[in-house]
């Protein structure tokens, strides 16, 4: 039921911000923060009170289900398990963030903007507590529309065809996903004589009884969620949508819609086609590295800051793809670690591209210089994400690579090796992100730049308490997962 | 003529009756508010004696005509659309100098010929209905003669009508000569027995070449485009449901009886016309800056849809019910905006109209957002079911060409929906247009309908479930 009340406080809080909009706008902005706040706190006060059934084996720990169109077999059915709580728990937060940094960034329309954006909340909290196919796929789309009008509307100058390419480059994925889910609920029905569902449980028994067909479907789900991921070659859509999205839209995009396909990956193609997944195990864990090498090569090419951080992301999603194919305990670790790191730092670093932009009104880096001096307090903070972004011990990131790293070693050395040069471009391009903003010629800026506010420090402060508490202390984030990712080894 | 055939009959009575109703309301008093409410009147008096005989059906009324659950089902949904189009008309031609009496006659006649269509089982019956939608047709797409494109519709759509007739006719009497019956179960029965020959096939060629030239399926679209921009705004949207719905009924029953799915040479010309419509029609639009032309463009690709669910064969009718349904609505409620922000002068047919338009007036915006998602099948609007009905149907089949087409046409479609909507979201032209509401209460009943309009897209994008359960129990009749 708690699921349940955490997506209608979105749904809702969006729709009461959009009314209020009309009398007020600062009410709007609080509606939306209390509607978040609610729906963080929910799951925390829910993990308090039940703290010994998660510690027990029991892996779903949370389970609703309701008819929704039963002539078809399609219910409206959600669950919770250990990596639901915690990609739950990290859509709450972000969302808080999200709305905190987006205060005054957004000065027209801020009652649509606001629906928009708790409404993508509320797709991407149900994409992760799904286990019906056919609402999985639902709120796969709510997801998206919200999101297209967040980038198409308050996004920047070249907006309308980021947001275009965004849309059909995920909608592509998306309605092949459907194809497959199709196809999937009618050998599923065959062979369980007419018992025609689309319910992930049942789903699960289903045997593929042909190798070829088991391959396609399971093409259909893979390139939905590597589209999303995204895997090279498939990843232009992202610095566009990235870098012209509003700063909350970007840190949704980076640190929520990504993580969406992993999951995706993790929750559906893993335990639907073991042997399938196996078998193009190797290819994927290529791809994923040649993502890795190319994404930090990119990023250290570019000059806009935003597509510079957009890159990162596409090399830190190859290490995901590169884990989750090897198939190892830990690399699978290492990847959920990954998934939830990789949101708040880079989350972290669009939010500081967003704030220099609101400052300087440029995202160029040519046009940026010796910061440092000016808001020193920035700069600090930059460097701490600067630093995790890079793999610095201590901080989340680099836990989450090395066993990844790790993992895969023990699968295929070669593509090991190679992958852990990523780390040394990492390098690279962070510092030159430093170097670039923070240091060096101190460029002519008329007036100097104001140090970051309270606002901005509370939204700070969250991000580095996450990142620092997830490098020193792993060990409650694995807990949780342990019980999912054994299961999946298993298999 | 028993009772209860007369009973069964009794809403296709009533929609002839009003038609009559109307020229008589024309000799007495001229009054457009009176002739309008009498019409609305009628049509609920239709809806309620459908809902009144609905216990009798199925009912034959040998030779011509059959009522069932089918045919209720459609002669509902064209009913449904009527009263939204006869809505819109008000507000349309009232603005306008043109006498808008005989108007309606011509609007319950071409309505009754598609309800015809709905319920006819013999050639004669299904000719004289789809003449009665054409020629009323002609004169409803040239009724604003003054203006050049309407001239111009009107003649098109009449020349390729009558040259369709004639292929329809030129079939009937082929398949008559071979089979020696003009009714659909007795040709079944014949062709049952000696199987087809070749002029048999030609005949249904010919048949399917009409009713390819009214449902606009490539390469018989030629037509619409034109057609639909020249035609007044409620016109246009008549034809995309109206006349689209009862030829569709009656090629579902036409093909149910004689197992036309089962026949590998129909099912290959089918299918390559379905993908040409979603391929031609998805591609014509994507550049498309008018309104209107963007829509018939974008009917055709959806018809090209529908056709996936037709090959399906009797699995297949339910997602080709819903689906109709959900595309009338969709359709109607886009037309009721281009209605609404139509000028004396012209249709609100340019995209320019609409630049900004949800910071003018956001209801009217979200309306027609809503309406282009769910022509676009984006999940939370009617689309996304009907589509995913079809999808299912296709899958179920193993129609993977038609199915993979289907899905990617419709991201290509995603392209120009989404066009349409960026441009509504855009930042609005510095000179608002002035409105100006001529009649208050019309204005306002529009207005109340289109945002049911909304809230039943959205609703059965939610809960299909119900619509579900009812098209399934009313064919199993």
């Amino acid at each position: 039921m708690i699921l349940v009340w955490m997506i209608s406080i979105l749904l809702i809080g969006g729709v009461a911000c959009w009314l209020v909009a009309q009398r007020n706008q600062l009410a709007c902005k609080w509606t939306a923060l209390v509607a978040v706040i609610a729906a963080f706190l929910l799951p925390i006060i829910w993990y308090l009170q039940h703290v010994p059934a998660v510690g027990s084996g029991n892996t779903w720990l949370i389970d609703f289900q309701l008819n929704w169109i039963p002539a078809f077999g399609i219910s409206f059915h959600l669950a919770m398990d250990g990596l639901s709580f915690v990609m739950i728990l990290l859509t709450a937060l972000l969302g808080i963030l999200a709305v905190l940094c987006s205060w005054n960034e957004i000065r027209e329309k801020t009652g649509f903007y606001f629906f928009n954006l708790l409404w993508t909340l509320a797709g991407i909290a149900g994409v992760f507590v799904a286990m019906d196919l056919f609402l999985f796929y639902f709120f796969w789309e709510v997801m998206l529309v919200p999101m297209y009008f967040l980038i198409a509307i308050w996004g920047d100058f070249n907006r309308r065809n980021a947001a275009y390419k965004f849309f059909i480059f995920t909608q592509t994925g998306g309605l092949l996903m459907l194809l497959s889910i199709l196809a999937l609920y009618f050998i599923h029905g065959q062979q369980n004589s007419g018992n025609y569902t689309f319910d992930y449980f049942a789903l699960l028994n289903t045997a593929m009884n042909n190798d070829a067909t088991a391959r396609w479907i399971m093409l259909g789900f893979l390139i939905a969620f590597v589209i999303k991921l995204p895997m090279v070659p498939l990843h232009s859509w992202l610095p566009d949508a990235h870098s012209e999205a509003p700063t909350a839209g970007s840190l949704i995009l980076a640190g929520l819609l990504l993580k969406t396909g992993a999951y995706g990956i993790i929750r559906f193609v893993l335990p639907f086609f073991p042997v399938a997944a196996a078998g193009i195990a190797w290819w994927a864990m290529l791809l994923g590295v040649v993502g890795i090498i190319y994404g930090a090569l990119l990023a250290y090419a570019q000059t806009d800051l935003k597509r510079l951080i957009a890159y990162t992301s596409v090399s830190h999603m190859g290490f995901v793809l590169l884990g989750v194919f090897a198939f190892r305990q830990m690399a699978l670790q290492g990847v959920v670690m990954q998934l939830l790191t990789h949101g708040v730092s880079t989350g972290a670093l669009f939010v500081l591209a967003g704030m220099l932009k609101e400052r300087l009104h440029t995202r160029d880096i040519n046009q940026m210089g010796g910061l440092w001096t000016a808001m020193p307090q920035m700069g600090g903070l930059a460097m701490v994400f600067v630093m995790a972004s890079l793999g610095l011990p201590l901080l989340g990131n680099f836990i989450a690579e090395f066993l990844i790293l790790l993992g895969a070693f023990e699968v295929s050395p070669v593509l090991s090796v190679i992958a852990s040069f990523g780390l040394v471009l990492s390098a690279l391009y962070s510092l030159r992100i430093m170097q670039k903003v923070f240091f060096g010629q101190i460029q002519t800026i008329t007036d100097p730049p104001a140090d970051i506010s309270a606002r901005e420090w509370i939204i700070m402060a969250c991000l580095t308490a996450a990142i620092v508490f997830l490098g020193l202390f792993p060990q409650p984030v694995f807990d949780m997962v342990n019980g999912t990712l054994s299961q999946l080894v298993r298999l | 003529m028993t009772y209860l055939q007369f009973l069964a009959l009794l809403p296709f009575i009533i929609l002839a009756a009003a038609a009559i109703v109307v020229i008589l309301l024309i000799a007495f008093k001229q009054s457009h508010t009176v002739i309008q409410v009498t019409g609305f009147m009628m049509m609920c008096g239709v809806v309620l004696a459908m809902w009144y005989v609905r216990n009798t059906l199925p009912r034959e009324i040998p030779p011509l005509l059959v009522v069932d659950g089918l045919a209720a089902l459609f002669t509902g949904l064209i009913i449904f659309s009527v009263l939204v189009v006869g809505l819109l008309s008000y507000i349309y031609f009232e603005e306008r100098e043109e006498n808008p009496k005989e108007y309606y006659i011509l609007l319950f006649l071409a309505t009754l010929g598609s309800a015809v269509l709905t319920i006819s089982r013999h050639f004669i019956s299904f000719f004289i209905g789809l003449e009665l939608l054409s020629v009323s047709l002609y004169a409803l797409i040239a009724y604003l003669r003054n203006r050049n494109n309407a001239v111009e519709a009107g003649v098109k759509y009449l020349m390729l009508a009558a040259l369709s007739s004639a292929f329809l006719l030129f079939g009937m009497a082929l398949i008559y000569m071979e089979t020696g019956s003009m009714e659909f179960s007795a040709i079944a029965r014949v062709i049952d027995t000696t199987g087809m020959s070749v002029l048999f096939i030609m005949g249904i060629g010919l048949i399917l070449v009409a009713i390819g030239f009214k449902l606009a399926l490539v390469p018989f679209h030629l037509w619409a485009a034109d057609v639909y921009q020249g035609a007044p705004a409620p016109v246009t949207a008549f034809i995309a449901t109206v006349s689209k719905i009862g030829v569709f009924a009656v090629l579902i029953r036409f093909a149910d009886a004689i197992h036309l799915q089962q026949n590998v040479l129909a099912v290959t010309i089918i299918t390559i016309m379905a993908i040409a419509c979603m391929i031609v029609g998805n591609i014509l639009a994507l550049m498309q800056q008018n309104v209107k032309r963007l829509l018939a463009y974008s009917s055709i690709a959806h018809f090209g849809y529908l056709l996936v669910a037709f090959l399906s064969g009797n699995a297949g009718i339910g997602a080709a019910v819903f689906y109709l349904l959900a595309y009338s609505i969709t359709l109607l409620s886009a037309f009721g905006v281009i209605t609404l922000l139509s000028t004396t002068r012209r249709d609100a047919d340019d995209l320019s109209v609409y630049r900004g338009l949800f910071w003018r007036s956001p209801l009217m915006a979200a309306i027609f957002t809503v309406a282009l998602l769910s022509l676009a099948g984006i999940p939370l609007t009617a689309g996304f079911p009907a589509k995913f009905f079809i999808l299912t149907t296709g899958v179920q089949q193993h129609r993977w060409l038609l199915t993979i087409v289907l899905v990617l046409t419709s991201v290509i479609g995603l392209f120009y929906y989404l066009r349409i909507i960026s441009t509504l979201f855009a930042t609005p032209p510095l000179t608002p247009v002035k409105e100006r509401t001529l009649h208050p209460f019309f204005y306002v009943a529009t207005y109340a309908s289109l945002v049911v309009l909304m809230c039943l897209l959205g609703w059965l994008g939610v809960y299909p479930g119900f619509i579900v359960e009812n098209v399934r129990a009313f064919l199993s009749f």
